[in-house]
């Protein structure tokens, strides 16, 4: 018995090393880039000192376009990346919200098709859903810009709220609803007062996430975008196909750390559900 | 678990919706029927279509554009990609799987912050993190500095642009997507089964095989799909970390719909790599016989 126990924790052992080394391996590139934003050299990876200045030169081209002196296709990227990433979330949390409810309140034979094509945005290739609404569009005679690239972005995100919210009301007590409406609320009352309330955390972290996403989508994007909706994360492509650049270090260190803020807020938010 | 299972259900959810249900259900059914299935149909009726020289398309129907697709060279990139996102798919999960499980089985309270730390690079833009990786595996990057360093080589690697390269970025970009739904099946897992495995007798190896891998299947099939799937037709990682040397199949549909010039084509690539989604979602979640 003793032995087997060692063994196990031996076991244990390994296990806990290997996910340790498997931490580094995820974490050293990103610790990495962020180390390389403060690097003073103008050759992005040849360490050369400390060095904010690479932020500073990022915050004076962000002044100059927002001042009007001087237009940064960079700066406007980013403006662009987060207007469309706004809108996104408010139609996303909208309809994905909604939606949860009505597939919780109804049943009905064509309920689980439906489940099912909800799930297919989450899951499709990405370059799949990128070309086919690009046909889409063209087909429609809808020209490329900033309406094809939110439609698209609501198309993949709402499902995320949507799960969010389900997977909420699954666990919700029948009795809250009903005792709302024996004291009286009409139906309307009863959601708007209580069930919305009792959705919130879902709603939020949702919406979050539904944020999150569109921020940092490329793939359909680079099919669905036109001349004048360039965003941030295609412009980084671009300059990343022709090679390193402290600039570019610098705004993945500015996105990394976004990033990390979202999901820490969308997860304590989450975590608000137990 | 709800409160309620078990207990006939009172509550209105099995109400089927009336006409008022359907005209609050009609703008998510619109929604999905405009974006999701249109575009869908849309695409195969271009990939029976043909294009004239200068790129219009051109409404007629032939099979052409799916016969040029199982033309040797482009087979061989589909092959290709199926390969590399096969190699993907493994090593994600080797790698993950043990990762996964140990997050699960931890103490409740450190397990949320270990889930943190998966959370993180999961919903950091794959974007940023293979332009990491540039970084990196540049000659004069990182790793080979501290290679030389260490003696371990005498000249710099070229490993940027290489197939090597492609697999990394892949694997470092889809290894949360693998750890995440592992991790929330072996949480679901009853530690009473791994421990009667272990009391009867079972030896880790046999536990695994016969207890945990069945018991977590759910998991590792989301995962696997979550990671093979979006590799196959990946076009940007592939390009950053080949550099051009290294085609996919991703690479020549969006090449098809940028330089090329052929809708048509391109379609018809794209509904091939849809058959291959949904053959492989098939596969994977249908109802295995041996689970009982």
């Amino acid at each position: 018995m003793a032995r087997k126990l060692s063994g196990m924790r031996l076991l244990n052992l390994l296990l806990g090393g290997w996910s340790g080394l498997v931490f580094l391996f995820l974490y050293i590139p990103i610790v990495l880039l962020i180390v390389y934003s403060f690097n003073a050299s103008k050759m992005a990876i040849v360490w050369e000192g400390f060095s904010f200045k690479w932020y500073t030169a990022l915050g004076r081209e962000a002044l100059d376009h927002v001042s009007g002196t001087k237009r940064s296709p960079l700066v406007e990227s980013a403006i662009n990346s987060v207007t469309i990433a706004s809108i996104v979330t408010v139609f996303s949390v909208i309809l994905g919200t909604a939606g949860a409810w009505l597939l919780y309140r109804y049943k009905f034979p064509a309920l689980r098709s439906i489940t099912t094509l909800v799930y297919i945005p989450m899951i499709i290739p990405e370059i799949i859903m990128g070309i086919s609404l690009l046909i889409f569009f063209k087909a429609m005679s809808l020209t490329l810009g900033f309406t094809t690239v939110i439609i698209s972005h609501i198309t993949f995100c709402f499902p995320f709220v949507l799960i969010a919210v389900q997977a909420r009301l699954a666990g919700v007590d029948p009795a809250l609803e009903e005792a709302a409406m024996d004291l009286g609320a009409t139906p309307m009352k009863a959601l708007f007062l209580v069930m919305v309330p009792y959705m919130m955390p879902a709603i939020i972290s949702g919406g979050l996430m539904a944020f999150t996403l569109s921020l940092d989508e490329v793939i359909v994007t680079y099919f669905t975008r036109g001349p004048t909706s360039e965003t941030l994360p295609l412009r980084v492509y671009g300059l990343a196909k022709v090679g390193l650049s402290p600039i570019l270090n610098t705004i993945s260190a500015v996105f990394i750390v976004v990033t990390v803020a979202l999901t820490v807020a969308a997860e304590s938010v989450k975590g608000l559900n137990k | 678990m709800t409160p309620t299972a078990g207990l006939p259900d009172t509550r209105g959810a099995e109400r089927a919706p009336g006409l008022r249900g359907w005209l609050l259900m009609a703008p998510l059914l619109a929604w999905l029927g405009a974006f999701v299935i249109a575009p869908t149909l849309i695409m195969l009726v271009y990939s029976f279509c043909d294009r004239d020289e200068l790129g219009q398309v051109v409404f007629t129907f032939s099979w052409s554009n799916y016969t040029r697709v199982f033309d040797p060279t482009y087979l061989k990139i589909l092959l290709k990609s199926v390969y590399y996102a096969a190699i993907t798919t493994a090593i994600c999960l080797v790698v993950g799987y043990p990762v996964a499980y140990w997050v699960g089985r931890a103490p409740e309270r450190v397990r949320n912050k270990l889930l943190a730390l998966i959370m993180i690079p999961f919903w950091t833009s794959f974007l940023i993190r293979t332009y990491a990786w540039m970084t990196i595996l540049k000659s004069e990057g990182p790793l080979n500095s501290l290679l030389l360093y260490l003696g371990m080589i005498s000249t710099p690697l070229d490993i940027l642009y290489t197939p090597t390269a492609v697999v990394i970025g892949l694997v470092y970009s889809y290894l949360p997507f693998m750890i995440l739904p592992i991790y929330g099946s072996v949480e679901k897992l009853d530690n009473a089964l791994v421990e009667a495995a272990f009391d009867l007798g079972a030896g880790p190896v046999r536990a695994f095989a016969s207890v945990i891998a069945p018991l977590t299947r759910p998991g590792i099939v989301a995962g696997v799909m979550l990671v093979f799937i979006p590799a196959i037709g990946m076009f940007a990682i592939t390009d950053l970390m080949g550099g051009a040397r290294v085609p996919m199949i991703g690479n020549v549909i969006q090449n098809q719909f940028g330089q090329a010039r052929d809708w048509p084509f391109g379609a018809a690539l794209g509904m091939t790599v849809l058959l291959l989604f949904a053959a492989t979602f098939w596969l994977t979640t249908k109802k295995d016989p041996s689970a009982t």
